[in-house]
């Protein structure tokens, strides 16, 4: 286990870079030797000197082989590489033989590094022939990609993290920042306390964790984002904001106001008091800096949302000046090499137009590619729709998954099962699509990887091995190349190092650099494999003459006449329409702890134990309205599919208005699959999802018996509703159904795998309580508590149990002589809410700092601080009471 | 005046009035007290771990002669009561008569002899009193010899094991299909029953005895089984319950049914004559054990000396006195419509509990292996309160009931609920 505390000499840190959100934190990693990781924040690291969040600080958790895929896999056998890969390239090239090059498909990743990404990208592009390739990125920034090209006439983030340190006002929209990007959070807050002044306004329907310190929440009606900032357009107007100077850059102008002036404001339910405000903030200082992230990519109308905001900062001249700016955050560690490196199906390379002739011949004789395509390729959701349809064929998935991430996750899933061929490439083979792939390879993972990675202010850093590969895995680029020269395209993938990748990648970037785009980096293009290996974090543009910096302030842009351009938009409401079937409005999100669909947050006991379960957030009446209770399991029904999830009833939420996170999978809460409720409705410009506007009906799910788990090993679930995380001790799990097992005691036996334990019972049949600890050797193995209504015993006592003597577990109350700490609140010290209740009741610290020198909580990542002063402000009321 | 009180028997009620009286009323009776057995009170209870060597003799007697001397009790041991003249108000003993303003029977139980043939064989005992005791415990001075006990109840038992520790080998032959089923279900007997053949008793179950033969020496060798089994001993202990002693007032013409009756003042029907103990009757009950005794020798006590008192019967608990088997067991645990039982079973401990619940009150009772919490559970079955607001947590005992059960929420809604 790592720890933030313990002692990394610099003797033996390796500098890499976090693998989970688009911040891309540096790390420095402490190998123990013995397979594991000590994980500290890299002071150096220009985006987080020396900060990390909860997930970050957890990484050492996350590195253990328990469940990793170590040697590939055919039909679920094992195969050597030879076997596995000659079948890949055989059925690929068989499958192009016969259906044509578009009848094959990539569906890569965010997760995959730049050097990856490269080979995957002229592989499908330059060799195939086709454009089918798309990653998980169209999942959370394509909106972003095309509202930037739209604008710049390329995908340019125009600033940099100092333009938050020197921001009179930051505007988080569409962004839970203190979750989903939690250093930059914090590093918003310390400005704060340097310059109290510097104002933070969030736009979030939801009052979510980034709201609790803010000066401003405006909680606006879910996707009206396009009135409300075409509201702030015409009041820029309006208030002679407009810099006429800076406009001569800028096309489109008249008609952005015009239409901005003829959009309806009232549709963001917002008062004229709070607009006012927004707007006297907005206004009020140059120096502004509109952060945006999935709240206004995951719509229908995700483009026109990126355009209403940059249409915002282009007339009043805030772009690429110290302080000011449109700032897209993105949600993976290289989403943004991805989309330089052309991931995209609709991108080419380096920025380059996959339709523009003269950037296809440029980039085909500089491959030496036998075909290029000249159309973009399937978007991700018309990908698997064509995977549905018997069109594509043949299948390769790297590093995601989307059986669970995409929307109408269920259909994705069917799909792929019913697909010809598929492969998958991953560090584990239990994933849901893992499970339904006809090859599986296994690859190195982060911390033994090498390459780069871009992250969300052009930031380009190395992620370095620190591990050893284990059994037989390899690494992505390798995997692709090899497939690749199995294909017959011996010439172009004879890579031996992620170094010779990236020098070629860097040399194309000049042409992209010769047509006049931003993205350039040849000046990074002869690097000797010891620079590449030493690479510090270098932000581009990196060319003979110019070197990282900011875009734009000099007015000229990407487009052909060099001119920004503002867009005329106007509100559009959620594809999907509510009805009385279908009532509420079904947001989806991520939440502080967990990743994705927890591949790798899953494996540890800390992260695990902030939100341990899948959730509904729902409004205290309409909870009310639907006799749904405080600890209700509630039965969620989109045209889509149907999901079961606790109930979190919570005023941070509107009524009408439901939310839930879209972690869980099929192998920890196959009940929880949210994105199975989203409907497939995209965005006609950038084909991004709308993953937060589906319609969905919620009521009690009524369950016969709930039940809570606790095991050493893991627990073979099968009922109707189960969620199972991850504990230091084992696991646990919490269950429901609406089917009773004849005998208890043989239920468990069998979930937890154990027909010969020795076992104590606690039996109420009349009242349905069923109590069941299984022992061996004296040690507890697992134990399961069974209730008619949810099961009240102390859960984060009990979790720690298994693997010791217990004999009184099944009371599940920890004797007197033990309080509970109650669920985790500090993540990165494991530090429980009683815990901090008691030296708030008992010690009488009453700020967040006495709390925090006194237990260490709120110390490290700081994103649990809030909830800290939550639970003093609550105290210091109780006080104020008596 | 002083009152002459006499009481016929020396059992452990009668000891326990005695105490009341002579601590709370010390000059107001004259006090004379028969026994037949030749030695006053001792704890009768007591007697097993006697016989399984645990404690002597001296350690259980309660009351003797210096205390007699120092509360003035006349003492007249070892002494038969022939009979009761109501008419001149004395009691004729053996060695004369004894008038009394107030008479207190307390004549006490006989053990129950199963009427088998050869019952009346030398070497055919009951388990009631020290002679009884001490002829088991000079059983265990000669290696070899074996003992079969008749009732697997909580004498029977308590005379096994003693006798066993003693390195006698003992089967216990039981007429029902499981061990002291008066207190305990099938499962808590059959932990005990493990138990007891761990230490090398043979227990015999649903078994009817046929004939107890004898040996050459006219003294017992075996007792036959319905089923032809033939079960060799050299000494038979009957165990199989108790009759109260009721022959004395029968005779004197007092209203007797099982047992002497009583009211609530421990009045029979002369209003001179009172009655206590194992040989009383009180509305419709009998009592074996030593709770309901000590109750009735206080409410006696109170009624001597004028004060207003009540006997009221209530809920009796029991515990097996064998070193190593735990055992408790209290109020009605039998299955029935409307009841509801809760069970908590440790295999790997051999602890099995049951609580009886009707009409959300605890109505019974079974432990083994765990019976710390036993008094707390008999408080339960004898208020008789509501326990439905406790019942998850009921069957952990008392240290798990001081704090409310924690809310049943998972972690996600409950930090919501805080912050």
């Amino acid at each position: 286990m790592s720890s933030p505390k313990s002692n990394l000499t610099s003797m033996c840190a390796i500098r890499s870079t976090c693998p989970y959100c688009g911040v891309g934190c540096g790390v420095l990693l402490g190998p123990d030797g013995q397979g594991g990781l000590d994980v500290r924040g890299d002071q150096d690291h220009p985006a987080n000197f020396g900060r990390l969040c909860s997930k970050g600080s957890a990484l050492g958790e996350t590195v253990s082989l328990e469940g990793r895929l170590l040697a590939p896999q055919i039909d679920g056998r094992e195969a050597d590489w030879d076997t596995a890969l000659d079948l890949v390239a055989r059925r690929f090239s068989d499958t192009i033989a016969e259906h044509g090059p578009d009848s094959v498909a990539f569906y890569v990743s965010g997760q995959l590094l730049t050097e990856d990404y490269y080979v995957a990208n002229k592989l499908m592009k330059g060799y195939i022939g086709s454009a089918n390739i798309d990653t998980n990125s169209r999942l959370c920034m394509a909106s972003t990609v095309a509202g930037h090209k739209r604008a710049f006439g390329t995908d340019t983030v125009p600033g940099t993290y100092e333009d938050l340190d020197e921001a009179d006002v930051i505007v988080l929209t569409g962004s839970n920042l203190a979750w989903c990007h939690p250093v930059l959070y914090q590093r918003i807050l310390a400005t704060r306390k340097k310059r109290p002044d510097q104002k933070l306004i969030v736009i979030d329907p939801r009052r979510t964790a980034s709201c609790d310190l803010a000066d401003l929440h405006l909680p606006l009606a879910l996707g009206s984002d396009v009135a409300l900032f075409n509201g702030l357009l015409a009041e820029i107007d309006k208030r002679g904001l407009i810099y006429r100077e800076f406009a001569e850059n800028v096309s489109g102008l008249d008609e952005a106001i015009a239409a901005a002036k003829a959009d309806d404001l009232s549709v963001t339910g917002l008062s004229d008091d709070l607009l006012t405000t927004f707007y006297d903030l907005w206004c009020g200082s140059e120096k502004v800096v509109t952060i945006f992230s999935q709240g206004v990519n995951q719509s229908s109308s995700g483009t026109d949302k990126v355009n209403s905001i940059t249409n915002c900062h282009l007339a009043t001249g805030r772009i690429g000046r110290v302080g000011m700016g449109p700032f897209s955050v993105t949600g993976q560690p290289n989403a943004m090499g991805g989309r330089e490196v052309g991931g995209l199906a609709n991108m080419l390379a380096c920025h380059l137009d996959i339709e523009n002739a003269a950037h296809r011949n440029a980039v085909k004789s500089f491959w030496s590619a036998p075909e290029m395509p000249e159309h973009p390729g399937l978007k991700a959701v018309d990908m698997f729709r064509a995977v549905g349809e018997g069109k594509i064929k043949a299948l390769w998935i790297l590093h995601t998954n989307p059986a669970v991430s995409m929307p109408d996750a269920d259909r994705v899933r069917d799909a792929i099962a019913g697909c010809d061929f598929v492969v998958v490439s991953d560090i584990t083979g239990a994933t849901d699509t893992a499970r339904l792939a006809h090859v599986l390879l296994p690859a190195t993972a982060w911390g033994e990887k090498s390459g780069t990675v871009t992250n969300s202010d052009r930031l380009i850093s190395r992620q370095r091995p620190a591990l050893p590969a284990p059994g037989r895995a390899r690494a992505d680029w390798e995997q692709l190349a090899e497939v690749a020269r199995r294909m017959g395209f011996k010439d172009g993938f004879d890579y031996e190092t992620p170094a010779e990748i990236f020098r070629e990648y860097a040399a194309l970037s000049g042409i992209a650099g010769g047509f006049g785009k931003d993205f350039d980096i040849s000046g990074l293009k002869d690097l000797t494999d010891t620079q590449y290996d030493t690479l510090a974090p270098t932000r581009w543009p990196v060319t003979d003459g110019k070197a990282g910096g900011r875009f734009f302030a000099d007015g000229k842009f990407f487009t052909p006449d060099g001119k920004g351009r503002m867009l005329p938009v106007t509100w559009k409401p959620p594809v999907a329409r509510q009805e009385p079937r279908y009532p509420f409005r079904l947001n989806t999100g991520r939440i502080r702890d967990q990743w994705h669909t927890m591949t790798r947050t899953a494996r540890s006991p800390r992260l695990s134990a902030h939100l341990g379960e899948p959730f509904l957030e729902i409004h205290p009446e309409d909870a009310k309205a639907k006799g749904i209770g405080p600890t209700s399991l509630v039965e969620v029904k989109t045209p889509n599919g149907t999901a079961i999830l606790r109930a979190m009833i919570t005023d941070r939420i509107a009524r009408g208005e439901v939310f839930a996170p879209m972690h869980w999978t099929g192998e920890n809460a196959p009940a929880a699959r949210v994105d199975a409720l989203v409907a497939p409705v995209t965005d006609p410009v950038s084909g991004q999802p709308e993953s937060k506007g589906s319609v969905a009906s919620i009521a009690p799910f009524e369950a016969e018996w709930y039940g809570f788990a606790i095991s050493q090993a893991p627990v073979h679930a099968t009922s109707d509703y189960w969620a199972l995380a991850k504990t230091y001790a084992g696991y646990r799990v919490e269950m429901a159904g609406k089917e009773t097992p004849e005998d208890w005691v043989d239920e468990a036996r069998r979930i937890f795998g154990l027909p010969d334990a020795d076992v104590q019972t606690m039996l109420d049949p009349a009242k349905g309580t069923a109590r069941i600890a299984l022992h061996q050797d004296g040690a507890l193995k697992a134990a399961l508590f069974i209730s008619r209504g949810p099961v009240a015993v102390m859960r984060d006592y009990l979790a720690n149990l298994p693997g010791e003597a217990a004999p009184m577990v099944l009371s599940g109350k920890s004797p007197a002589d033990q309080p509970d700490p109650g669920p985790t609140l500090c993540s990165c010290f494991n530090v429980g809410v009683n815990t901090i209740l008691d030296a708030i009741e008992t010690r009488g610290l009453m700020t967040v700092d006495a709390i925090g020198e006194a237990l260490q909580a709120g110390t490290n990542c700081g994103s649990c601080r809030s909830e800290i002063a939550a639970l003093i402000k609550r105290a210091e009321g109780k006080e104020a009471a008596e | 005046m002083v009152e002459r009180l006499v009481i016929v028997g020396a059992g452990m009620a009668s000891g326990r009035l005695l105490d009341h009286l002579t601590g709370e009323a010390p000059d107001a009776f004259d006090i004379t007290l028969f026994n037949a057995e030749p030695r006053g009170t001792y704890d009768r209870l007591m007697l097993s771990p006697v016989l399984a060597g645990e404690k002597c003799y001296a350690e259980i007697v309660t009351h003797d002669d210096a205390w007699y001397a120092k509360n003035d009790v006349t003492c007249r041991f070892g002494e038969w009561v022939h009979g009761i003249d109501r008419d001149r108000k004395v009691v004729i003993g053996e060695k004369g008569e004894v008038p009394y303003d107030k008479l207190v029977i307390a004549t006490g139980s006989t053990p129950f002899i199963v009427p088998l043939p050869g019952h009346d064989l030398p070497g055919v005992i009951a388990y009631r009193d020290l002679e009884d005791t001490e002829e088991m415990m000079r059983l265990g001075d000669t290696p070899g010899t074996r003992a079969v006990v008749i009732g697997g109840g909580l004498l029977g038992l308590e005379a096994a094991a003693g006798m066993a520790a003693r390195g006698v080998h003992v089967t216990v032959v039981h007429l029902n299909g499981h061990l002291m089923d008066r207190q305990l279900d099938c499962e808590a007997a059959g932990l005990l029953r493990r138990a007891l053949e761990a230490r090398g008793i043979e227990v015999v179950c649903s078994a009817n005895s046929k004939e107890i033969i004898a040996g050459d020496d006219g003294r017992v060798s075996a007792l036959l089984l319905e089923d032809g089994r033939r079960l060799h001993c050299d000494l038979l202990v009957m165990a199989v319950g108790i009759r109260p002693s009721i022959t004395l007032a029968q005779a004197a013409g007092i209203e007797t049914g099982r047992g002497v009756i009583v009211d609530d003042q421990l009045l029979t029907s002369d209003p001179n004559i009172f009655a206590l103990g194992e040989c009383v009757e009180h509305d419709g009950a009998l009592f074996g054990l030593v709770a309901p005794l000590f109750e009735q020798a206080k409410v006696l006590a109170k009624t001597l000396c004028g004060e207003p008192a009540h006997y009221v019967n209530k809920e009796v608990s029991t515990k097996l006195k064998v070193t190593g088997c735990d055992l408790f067991s209290a109020g009605d645990f039998r299955d029935g419509e409307g009841r509801e039982c809760i069970t908590y079973s440790d295999a790997p401990s051999a602890v099995y509990k049951r609580l009886v619940i009707e009409n959300d009150r605890l109505i019974g009772a079974v432990m083994y292996g765990d019976t710390n919490d036993g008094a707390w559970f008999f408080n339960l079955i004898r208020e008789g309160a509501d326990v439905s607001a406790m019942r998850e947590m009921m069957i952990f005992g008392p240290a798990y009931q001081d704090a409310p059960p924690p809310p049943p929420i998972p972690a996600p809604v409950l930090l919501e609920a805080i912050a």
